[in-house]
């Protein structure tokens, strides 16, 4: 089956700085995929190159099995929501929706048909007479929508779209693109910098590091068995655990990561240290409403738990026995 | 203490405004008045006796309408030149990054800087040194050289402004260059263009310095009026021609002035 967006080997670098470097990727034809990264981290630049806005300085990039170097960002089938929506101020709302189908010369009645049709999609029927102006900023984000689909793109790409939203409403349109991108089946690329929004939304994701992708997993995969140090201390927080102290437990000497919500914090004083246990001290807890996020210092290593709501805390600075699953503790692949 | 828009300003207050109103103002309205006056020799206030027959005057001297159809020409001309090429420039340095960008921009900006005698002895000397023969095309060219900023500084302000990332999105949804700017870059920057524009022809238009030195034997309309000022004849002649100059650039000028607020307004609610 041939892949909706492939890199083969693609490198974008500005001078000496390697912004996207000697990447491969393959992503199927329906797919909800993700891009995760920390910024700077070249998950943007690799949605511009997909766009076309950037040509890569080495390897090669095809969509649907097009190469596509070289052809402009105007021939190829892809469309863009742009993170601030670069909606068009002097067009009213069914005028930038309409944009992309009259610059291909569609007649006026036929295109405002089909603008006013992306606008339903989008739950904003009636809008069209509007200016962007008069928006609010959900409203704006979901004109750039309508305007990015109303081309029938075969892939669309998302950069941070949820990103300028509230928290709120960011949460109603993670589940609106998930439902959008089912109904449609069209490749959806989606950029972020939020682990949560990745994981929830995404089929797959790609995590990105310095220009590389450092993993390409589903959310389980990548959640459950990061195969590195920053792929666990990225995607949510886990505790990472030096060789030595993995040794003990696991007979292997290689770094390994431990989800906090897999340590149990038991009271030193009530015996449970049957030699399996880590002895720790409670630095702090930072409760969250639905879990309690405790802070532990494990004789220097510093270490984070989630206890669920209701459950009986130690006091702060107490002396505690940490207890896991052996098989919750994951062994990465990044060498001791 | 801040005063709420009910609350009227003090009488003090009131009265130093209407002087420094009436102190810019009332010179203008003198002009007014001469044009009227009976005395054709000199400015005599107040006037003997009031008459509408420079108006006739004015009409009929040749002299009158050849230099201000030469000042219209070269206004025109070099506005249409600063607007091409103040837009491709500013266009240029607010779009991409290239090695001298802020040369370039400090070179463009210069010849408004600098006082308009110099740029008239450098034209002047360029010209002769060239053999170039003074013309109509040699005033449009010293105009152009400080319309051309006028248009670039008020097409950088727009440019800044205007979010790049909406010349991507065009591209993205299917339009070309060509298509790109016909559709979006020109509608944004119009009312920038067009502020521009009229300011650069009113400068060009009553331009004195830089066309003393590129002009030759050729009158423009503020030349002829220095030349008519020494004149002993037909004084008011003079004032009926600033007159009707004024009161038809008023009319664009509050056009201008309308357009580009309403536009302003626009750019700005669009953030």
């Amino acid at each position: 089956m041939t892949s909706a967006v492939s890199f083969q080997k693609a490198s974008r670098h500005f001078g000496s700085v390697r912004a996207v470097d000697a990447v491969d990727l393959d992503i199927a034809p329906g797919e909800f995929f993700a891009m995760l990264g920390p910024s700077g981290s070249g998950k943007t630049t690799c949605l511009r190159l997909i766009a076309g806005f950037e040509q890569p300085t080495s390897g090669s990039i095809s969509i649907f099995g097009e190469r596509a170097e070289g052809v402009p960002p105007y021939r190829r089938n892809v469309n863009t929501v742009f993170q601030d929506y670069a909606l068009f101020p002097h067009l009213n709302v069914l005028d930038n929706v309409a944009y992309g189908l009259m610059v291909k010369g569609v007649g006026k009645a036929e295109r405002h048909k089909a603008a006013e049709e992306a606008l339903s999609l989008v739950r904003l029927p009636g809008y069209g007479a509007r200016r962007p102006g008069q928006l609010s900023g959900g409203q704006r984000q979901r004109v750039a929508l309508a305007r990015a689909l109303v081309n029938q793109p075969k892939v669309l790409l998302l950069d941070e779209p949820l990103g300028a939203l509230d928290l709120k409403l960011r949460e109603n349109m993670q589940e609106e693109l998930k439902s959008l991108q089912k109904a449609l089946g069209i490749t959806f690329v989606f950029v972020t910098h939020d682990q949560g929004e990745a994981l929830s939304m995404a089929d797959r994701v790609a995590v990105f590091n310095d220009g590389k992708i450092m993993q390409i997993g589903t959310p389980e995969d990548i959640y459950q068995r990061p195969k590195t140090r920053f792929v666990a201390d990225f995607v949510g927080s886990s505790n990472v655990l030096p060789p030595d102290f993995v040794q003990r437990y696991s007979g292997q000497h290689r770094w390994g990561s431990l989800r906090p919500e897999s340590i149990r914090v038991g009271r030193a004083a009530s015996g449970v240290t049957s030699g399996e246990g880590v002895s720790a001290r409670l630095v702090s807890t930072n409760y969250l409403g639905a879990t309690t996020k405790l802070a532990l210092d494990a004789d220097g290593l510093r270490l984070h738990a989630i206890a669920p709501a209701g459950t009986a805390l130690p006091a702060e600075g107490e002396a505690v026995v940490l207890t896991f699953n052996r098989e919750h503790l994951h062994l990465m692949d990044e060498p001791a | 203490m801040r005063s709420d828009g009910s609350q009227s300003a003090p009488l003090g207050l009131k009265i130093a405004a209407t002087c420094g109103l009436l102190f810019l103002h009332l010179p203008i309205l003198l002009i007014f008045v001469y044009a009227f006056t009976t005395e054709e020799k000199s400015f005599v206030w107040p006037p003997p006796g009031l008459t509408t027959q420079w108006f006739a005057v004015t009409w009929n001297r040749p002299d009158v309408w050849q230099a201000l159809s030469l000042s219209v020409r070269v206004a025109a001309i070099s506005t249409a030149i600063a607007l091409v090429l103040g837009t491709l420039c500013s266009a240029a340095v607010s779009r991409t990054k290239f090695f001298g960008r802020e040369t370039i921009s400090l070179l463009v900006i210069l010849p408004i800087a600098l006082p308009g005698i110099i740029t008239g002895i450098a034209l002047r000397s360029a010209f002769s040194l060239a053999d170039i023969p003074f013309s109509f095309w040699t005033i449009v060219l010293g105009h152009a050289t400080f319309c051309v900023v006028v248009v670039y500084n008020n097409a950088v302000a727009r440019f800044r402004r205007t979010s790049g990332s909406m010349i991507e999105a065009s591209m993205d949804l299917g339009a070309d260059g060509f298509q790109t700017f016909r559709h979006v870059v020109l509608p944004n920057i119009a009312t920038a263009l067009l502020a521009g524009g009229m300011l650069a022809f009113a400068l060009s238009f009553d331009e004195v310095i830089v066309t003393t030195f590129t002009a030759g034997q050729q009158q423009t309309l503020p030349i002829w009026m220095l030349e008519e000022l020494i004149r002993p004849r037909q004084r008011p002649v003079t004032n009926v021609v600033a007159m009707v100059v004024m009161l038809v650039t008023l009319l664009p000028i509050l056009a201008a002035y309308y357009l580009t607020r309403d536009g302003d307004q626009i750019a700005g609610s669009g953030k």
